[in-house]
This record gives structure tokens, sequence and C-alpha cells, in this order.
């Protein structure tokens, strides 16, 4: 395949930029999700969930906007796999919900149970979330039957295998340990103590779950790592996500946490970099007919709307970027938990 | 039930339960802008504590909103993916421009609005107060221009042919600005003003019954009231020109909503009644002769478009959307006559010892939010058989491998997890209501405190 660069591949990874904006984000929000219930005391609770209190909506609406960027760009893949994935992605909504009513809801009332009841909901629907993504990528790596409608034609446990569950697992660890040492980033005293003691743990739990995830790619899906191959110069991207896993416990060690978590940010653009190259140009594999493919060709709006939206994106973006990055900067610091707070 | 019918009930029921919250945040967005704004010019601390309580609100119904909207950016590929297909192109432009000017100004400003009151200077609180109630408004603009696209259809061509047809844009403008967009989008936007007013009304007359927070509540009211009157006039006006501009782009949809079924004869205007279709007459009616005739056309002469026009298998259903469309348009002027009314004895300064009129106001809260419920159903019921006007029809724009199995378990647990979350919603919004602003001191030294400091920089 010819790489050219045209509005289409501008906008496979524009697309790619905005989910990997989502996972940086919405990954440590997801992960303190996680992580919230091994917390167990009250006044801890809540300064977890403050610590993403004022970011958590904006980082999902990278998702959101991720999803809106996709339905422009490529409506034929929108289409596909929101109705191909129907009940996996229908649980993903419930579990979207769950987790945003939670937040809201559970400093609300002092009760016990209430607030035991919202930490479970807020916990397994971050978990749940993190694993569904993981295992939608998973079957984007293994290719999922389409017709030559460009229809789906499995069903909702075809989605489930043995890799697929993997990439899950992998998903939730690699949050996990994002998600930790954002919390190390945000608290202090006791709590920041304990934590900094998980992000260890964590990072092995990701490491070997994504070792094994990668072998089983190398062996299994070959054709992942096509494009590797042909341009040797793509190994790069591998290294530096080595690389950046390696800083983190050595930042860790040494109490820099906030280049841990830069270290972390920049592995998890570089695995999805290594998974976009390995995709491109194809969006959705078609297995077992590859002819059936949507590409970022075929899948694609015309050059017209590719053209209308690149400009709203050109316009959008630096105000995005500049949002985001005030807000980070105005909450910066360590949590304190005041009469606004959840 | 097969898959169209259940597809159908399940978009009904998710975008009706999302509906309940945006016009909340949209209106009181405005109000907060006005209470804070009052704040910082006349530094009376009275609107200090308007804010900060209406704030608390605010944040409730925004996070409600959220919740619910993220089901519907993803129910167009879930459940209607052959019409995803078909509308990618078009439609697909305005959901991303949403995404990227509406949202991330909303959810980055509420930060501050909500948890900023400490972080930031009384000046950047009130910007980010204005950025949030702007990026609502911008993400109606969006949804709603999206939206109108599909009711009149513009700036576009189509490209391929049976299952492979699809809408590509031509003209982005003639898009955005497509013959509905701007009468629609006022009505929507003057739609939440007055949720949001009369939601804000309905409280402060609450209070003011129970003789609590009276300093508050009369201030809260007043500027309500304000919005009130101004959005209820021109709710009338732009439903007005709505109607006008139907009866050129859906005139299907027009003589629905007056049953009227013969074109050769002069448009009656109905104030209320029963449309029996199977005999083409209206029982139980009450009309004026021509009236729709000079309200369209400056002449109770006219002829209308009737329903006979229009192939019976082209008309939406008759009844469902007259009733919905008599009822809003009844809610609008009792909504014009309430405001009125409290306006008069305010002059007269009787205003806050009618109990009568008070315990009206309390009430008062539930017109707007029925009013566009049934605007939403009118418009939509309306268009009917068609999802995008005249091009492509709702039958035909499912999603072909989901299976009613499938849609049936998750109609049901939306059902049930949106019936469990407007309890919850009731009660922790409840329980705010009772609990009332906060208690002055502790604000003040607070605020005070931190603006000192602030000063001192
Ligand atoms: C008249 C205005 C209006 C209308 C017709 C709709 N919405 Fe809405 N929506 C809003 C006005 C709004 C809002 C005021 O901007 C909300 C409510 C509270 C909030 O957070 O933003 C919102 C929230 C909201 C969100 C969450 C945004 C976030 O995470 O911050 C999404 C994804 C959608 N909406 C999508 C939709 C879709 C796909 C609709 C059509 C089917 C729709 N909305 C109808
Ligand atoms: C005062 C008299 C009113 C008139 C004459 C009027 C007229 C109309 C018309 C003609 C439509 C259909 C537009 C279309 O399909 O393109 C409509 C829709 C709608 N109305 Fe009203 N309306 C009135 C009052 C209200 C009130 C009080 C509310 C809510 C507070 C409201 C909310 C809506 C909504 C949300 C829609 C759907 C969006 C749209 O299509 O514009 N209306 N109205
Ligand atoms: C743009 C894509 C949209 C599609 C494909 C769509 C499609 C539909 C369909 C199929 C129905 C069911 C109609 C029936 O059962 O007769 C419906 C109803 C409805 N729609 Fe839309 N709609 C869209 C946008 C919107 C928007 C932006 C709103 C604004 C909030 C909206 C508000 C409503 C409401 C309130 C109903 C309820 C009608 C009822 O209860 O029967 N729709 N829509």
């Amino acid at each position: 395949m010819e790489f050219t660069f045209d509005l289409n591949t501008i906008w496979f990874i524009l697309i790619g930029i905005l989910l990997t904006g989502y996972a940086i984000l919405d990954g440590f929000d997801l992960g303190v999700g996680a992580l919230h219930l091994f917390v167990k005391e009250d006044q801890e609770r809540r300064i977890m969930i403050n610590s993403i209190g004022p970011v958590w909506d904006g980082n999902e609406v990278w998702l959101v906007t991720g999803g809106g960027a996709l339905f422009a760009a490529f409506p034929l893949v929108y289409a596909t796999v929101f109705s191909g994935f129907y009940t996996a992605l229908i649980l993903l909504l419930f579990s979207l919900i769950f987790r945003a009513i939670a937040i809201e809801f559970r400093s609300k009332q002092p009760m016990k149970w209430w607030r035991q009841m919202w930490d479970v909901s807020f916990s397994i629907s971050s978990i749940l979330i993190a694993f569904l993504m993981g295992v939608a990528l998973g079957n984007i790596v293994t290719g999922i039957s389409l017709d030559s409608q460009k229809e789906f034609y499995g069903s909702f446990f075809s989605l489930i295998n043995p890799y697929t569950f993997m990439v899950g697992i992998t998903t939730v660890a690699l949050f996990m340990m994002h998600g930790s040492i954002y919390v190390v980033m945000k608290t202090e005293g006791e709590l920041q103590k304990k934590i900094r003691g998980w992000v260890n743990n964590a990072i092995i739990f990701f490491v070997i779950s994504y070792v094994m995830t990668t072998m089983y790619t190398l062996i299994y899906y070959p054709h992942m790592v096509e494009h590797f191959k042909n341009t040797p110069i793509l190994f790069l991207v591998a290294v530096i996500n080595m690389l950046a896993i390696a800083n983190i416990p050595r930042e860790i060690f040494h109490g820099r946490e906030f280049r841990a978590f830069l270290s972390s940010c920049i592995s998890i653009a570089a695995l999805m970099a290594l998974f976009a190259i390995g995709l491109f140009p194809n969006i959705v594999f078609s297995n077992p007919n590859l002819e059936n493919s949507l590409t970022i060709y075929n899948a694609a709006s015309s050059q017209k709307t590719l053209g209308i939206m690149l400009t709203i994106a050109i316009i959008g973006i630096p105000f995005v970027l500049a949002y985001t990055i005030s807000i980070y900067w105005i909450f910066r610091g360590k949590v304190k938990i005041d009469t606004t707070s959840y | 039930m097969n898959v169209e019918m259940l597809s159908r009930f399940q978009f009904a029921v998710t975008i009706a339960f999302h509906y309940i919250f945006p016009p909340l945040s949209i209106g009181l967005g405005v109000l907060l802008v006005i209470m804070e704004g009052l704040y910082l010019k006349t530094k009376n601390k009275l609107y200090e504590h308007l804010t900060k309580f209406w704030v608390k609100i605010f944040a409730l119904t925004f996070a409600m909103g959220v919740a619910t909207g993220i089901v519907m950016e993803f129910e167009f590929g879930t459940n209607w993916a052959t019409y995803s297909r078909f509308v990618g192109d078009v439609f697909g432009s305005a959901l991303a421009a949403e995404g990227i000017f509406a949202f991330f100004l909303e959810s980055g400003f509420l930060a501050i609005l909500v948890f900023g009151w400490n972080k930031v200077s009384p000046r950047i609180h009130f910007l980010s107060t204005i950025m949030v109630s702007f990026g609502s408004m911008l993400s109606a603009v969006w949804i709603v221009v999206a939206n109108s696209w599909q009711q009149t259809p513009s700036g576009f061509h189509i490209t391929g042919q049976g299952i492979n047809a699809r809408a590509e844009i031509t003209n982005f403008w003639a898009m955005v600005f497509n013959p509905s967009s701007v009468d629609r989008l006022s009505h929507v936007l003057s739609g939440a003003w007055l949720a949001g007013a009369f939601f804000v009304l309905s409280v402060s007359a609450y209070y003011l019954l129970k003789k609590k927070h009276i300093e508050f509540a009369q201030a809260s009211f007043k500027i309500a009231l304000g919005m009130a009157l101004f959005a209820s006039l021109f709710q009338l006006f732009t439903g007005h020109q709505s109607a006008i501009g139907i009866s050129k782009t859906q005139p299907a949809k027009l003589a629905a909503f007056e049953a009227h079924y013969d074109s050769s004869a002069i448009g009656d205007l109905y104030l209320f009644g029963w449309v029996n279709d199977n005999e083409q007459k209206v029982n139980l009616g009450l009309k004026i002769p021509g009236m729709l005739s000079y309200l369209i056309y400056g002449d109770t002469k006219a002829r209308v478009t009737g329903l006979n026009a229009f192939n019976e298998a082209n008309r939406p259903p008759v009844n469902i959307v007259f009733q919905s469309y008599h009822i809003m348009v009844a809610i609008g002027f009792i909504l014009i006559g309430l405001s009125l009314v409290a306006l008069f004895l305010w002059w007269k300064k009787k205003l806050f010892n009618q109990k009568w009129l008070l315990w009206i106001f309390v009430f008062s809260v539930f017109g707007p939010q029925l009013a566009n419920q049934l605007g939403w159903i009118s418009a939509e019921v309306g268009r009917q058989p068609w999802i995008v006007y005249g091009l492509l029809k709702t039958s035909e724009s499912l999603s072909k491998v989901v299976q009613a199995n499938q849609v049936v378990f998750s109609l049901i647990m939306f059902t049930a997890i949106y019936f469990l979350l407007f309890i919850l919603f009731i009660y922790l919004l409840n329980g705010k209501i009772q609990h009332g602003p906060d208690v002055p001191e502790s604000i003040q030294s607070e605020y005070e405190h931190q603006k000192a400091l602030l000063e001192r920089e």
C-alpha cells in the first residue's frame, strides 16, 4: 500500500489523536476508579474522587468528540461497528451512565450504605469501561466477520475470545498503573504513602499482561506488524514505549511523580501509535474475507466533508488545548476537600 | 413488536429523558450569568448567595444531562446504522462540531464554575459562568442544526443508488442555515429559557409560601420573572415563525397540526378537539374559522394544503400530532398569562402575598417541561414516515444486524435505569431545595477571605 498524505490519512491520524487524548486523560480517571475500592476510609475515598473531580467530565468529552468525528469522517465505520457491537456498546453506555452518576451522587448523602453503593458502582463501572474498550480494541486487531455489505454477522459472544479478553485485561492494568501514578501526584500524607506502594504492583501487573498480549499478537496476528517489517524506523515507536514504561519506576523511586506521570502518558500514546500503524490503512479488518475490510478510503465521507471538518478541527483544537491546559493548571497541586467538593 | 417499533420507542424514551435536563441547564445557565453579573456590579452579598445556591442545582442537572447525552451520541450508530450511513457525510460534521466547539467549552469551564470559587478571581469566575452558559447554547445550536437538516434538507446531493445511496454535502452554509434551522433554534432556546425561569420561580414561590429565605426567594423570583416574561412572548413569536416555515417546507405536518384534510378548503384553527382519522373530522372541537389561513397567509380566505394531498402512506399519525401541538400552544399562552399577571401584581406591590398565585407558580415548573416534550413530539412525529424529510423513511433506516431481542434487552434496561435515575434526581433535588441556600456567615468568611488574598496579590 502506497502511503499518501491525503485528507483520509489526516482524519485517520486526527481521530487517532482524539482517542489517544481520551486514553491518556480518561485513562487515569478510570484507573482511579479501578483502585477506588482498595482505599477503605471515607475521607480517603473522597480525596480519590475529588482528585478527578474537576476534570473527569472534560476527559470524557474526548470520547464524545472522537465518536462524533468518527461519524463525520468515516460514517461506515461508525454504523458498522456500533450496530455490530450492539450489546457490548449498550453495556458500555450503562457503565458510562453509572459512573457519571456515582461521582455526582456519592458524597451528597452521609449514609454509609449510600456511599458504599455509589463507591461500588463507581469502581465496577470504571473497570468495566476500561475492559470493554480493551475488548473492542482487541477485536479490531483480530478482525471481525464482515459480509460483502460490510455488515457484521457474528454474535456478541464471538467478540470475546482469549485474545480480546487479554487485551481487555491489559487495558485495565494500564489504566490502573496510570491512575495510581496520578493519585500519588495529587495526594499527600498517609494516603499517598499507601498508593505509592501500589504503583509498582500495578506496573508489574501491566507489564506481564502487556508482554503476553504482544507475543500473542506476533504469533497469531502477524498482519499487525507488516508495516514495521517494511519500514524498520517505525520500531522506534516500540522502543520509545519500552523506555517510557521502564522510566516510570525510576521516577517514582526518586519521588518525581510528575515525570513518572508524563512517562506513563508517553507510553499510552506510543501504544496507541503502534496500534494505529499496525492497522493503517484499514480501520476495521474483515476476518475471514479480507476484501470486505473497511479502510480509510472505502468508509470515508466525501473529500468535501473531510475538508470542511479539517477547517472545523483547525479552528477548534487550539481552543480545546487552551481550555484543557488552563483547567489542569488552575486545579494543580494536592487535593483539598472543601464545601464545593464532591 | 418488531425492531422498528422497538428502536423508535427506545429513541423516544432516551431522547425524551435526555431532554428533561438540557433545557434546565441552558435556562439556569443564563440566570446564573445575570445573578453573578449583578453581584459583581452591586457587590451585594445577596446576589452571591443566589449564585452559589443555583450553581449547586445547576451542577446536578448538568450531570444528568451529561450522563444521558452520551447515550444519544452513540445511538445513531447502534440502532440507526442505515440512517447513519446515509446522513454521515452531512449530519456527522454538525455532531463533531458540537463536540469540538461546545462540549469542551462547557465541561472545561464548568469545573471552574463549580469547584473554582476559591481558585480564581471573581472576574475569572464570572467569565467561566458566561462560558458555560454560552457553551450550552452552542451545543443546542449544533444539535438543532443537525436535526433541522433532516427536517428540511438542503445544501447536499445524493450519490449512489439503492442501499448505497447517501447524501453528500455540497454547500456547508446552506446545510447549516437550512430553511428551518433559525426558526427552530430560536424556538428551542427560548423554550429552554422558560424551563430555567419557571424552575426558579417554582422553588422561590415555595420558599415564600413556607416563609423561608424570604429575601433570597424574592430576589430570585424577580430575576426569573423578567426572563419568563421575555421568553414566553418570544416563544409565541418564534413558534409562529416555525409554523409559517413548515407551511412551506412540510405541509403534511402543518395539516396534521390542525387536522386539515381538504386542500380546497380554507384553514381553520382549532382551540381543542379530538381527531377521528377514519372519518377525517374533528369531534368535540372548537374552532376559529379561517384563522389558520389568516395566521399563515394574512388572508382568511386562502387555501391551505390538506392531508388528502398526500398519499395515505406518507401522512403522520394525525391525532398524536394534533394533541401534542395543541397542548404545547395552550401551555405557551398560559405561561404568557401567568407572567403578565405576576408582573401586574408586582407593579401593584402585591405580588408576594398572593398565596393562590404563589401556589400556581409552585406547579408552573411542569409547564415548560411538558411543552418542551410535546413540542418535540409534534415536530418529530409530525415528520413521519420520513426520518430525513422526503428522502429516507424511518422504516428503512434501521440497523440491519440488530435483532429484536437485543433491543428488548436494551430498552428494558434503559427504562429501568432511567426510572431509577429520575427518582434519585428528584430525591437529591428535593434535599437541596429543603436545605436551601447556605447560612450567610459561613460563605461570607470563606469567600471574603479568599478575595482579600487575591486582591493583595
Ligand atoms: C436544546 C439542546 C439540546 C438537544 C436538542 C440535545 N442536547 Fe445533548 N446536551 C445539551 C443540549 C442538547 C446540553 C445543554 O449541552 C447538555 C446538557 C447538560 C450538559 O452537560 O450538556 C447536553 C449533553 C449532551 C452530551 C454529553 C456532553 C458532555 O459529556 O459534556 C452528549 C454526548 C449529547 N448531549 C448528545 C446529544 C445528542 C446526540 C442529541 C440528539 C439526539 C442531543 N444531545 C440533544
Ligand atoms: C406559544 C405558542 C407556541 C407556538 C405557536 C408554537 C409552535 C411550534 C411549532 C409550529 C413547532 C413545530 C416546528 C417544526 O416542526 O419545525 C413547535 C415545536 C416545538 N415547540 Fe413550540 N410553540 C409554542 C409554544 C411552545 C412552548 C411554550 C414550548 C416550551 C417551553 C415549546 C417548545 C417546542 C419545542 C421544544 C419544539 C420542537 C423543536 C422545533 O421543532 O422547533 N413551544 N412549536
Ligand atoms: C438527528 C437525528 C434524529 C433521529 C434519527 C431521530 C429519530 C427519531 C425517531 C425515529 C423518533 C420516534 C418517532 C416515533 O416513534 O414516531 C423520534 C422521536 C423523538 N425525537 Fe427525534 N430524532 C433525531 C433527533 C432529535 C433531536 C436532536 C431531538 C431533540 C431533543 C429529538 C427529539 C425527539 C423527541 C422528544 C421524540 C419523542 C417523540 C415521541 O415521544 O414519540 N430528536 N426521533
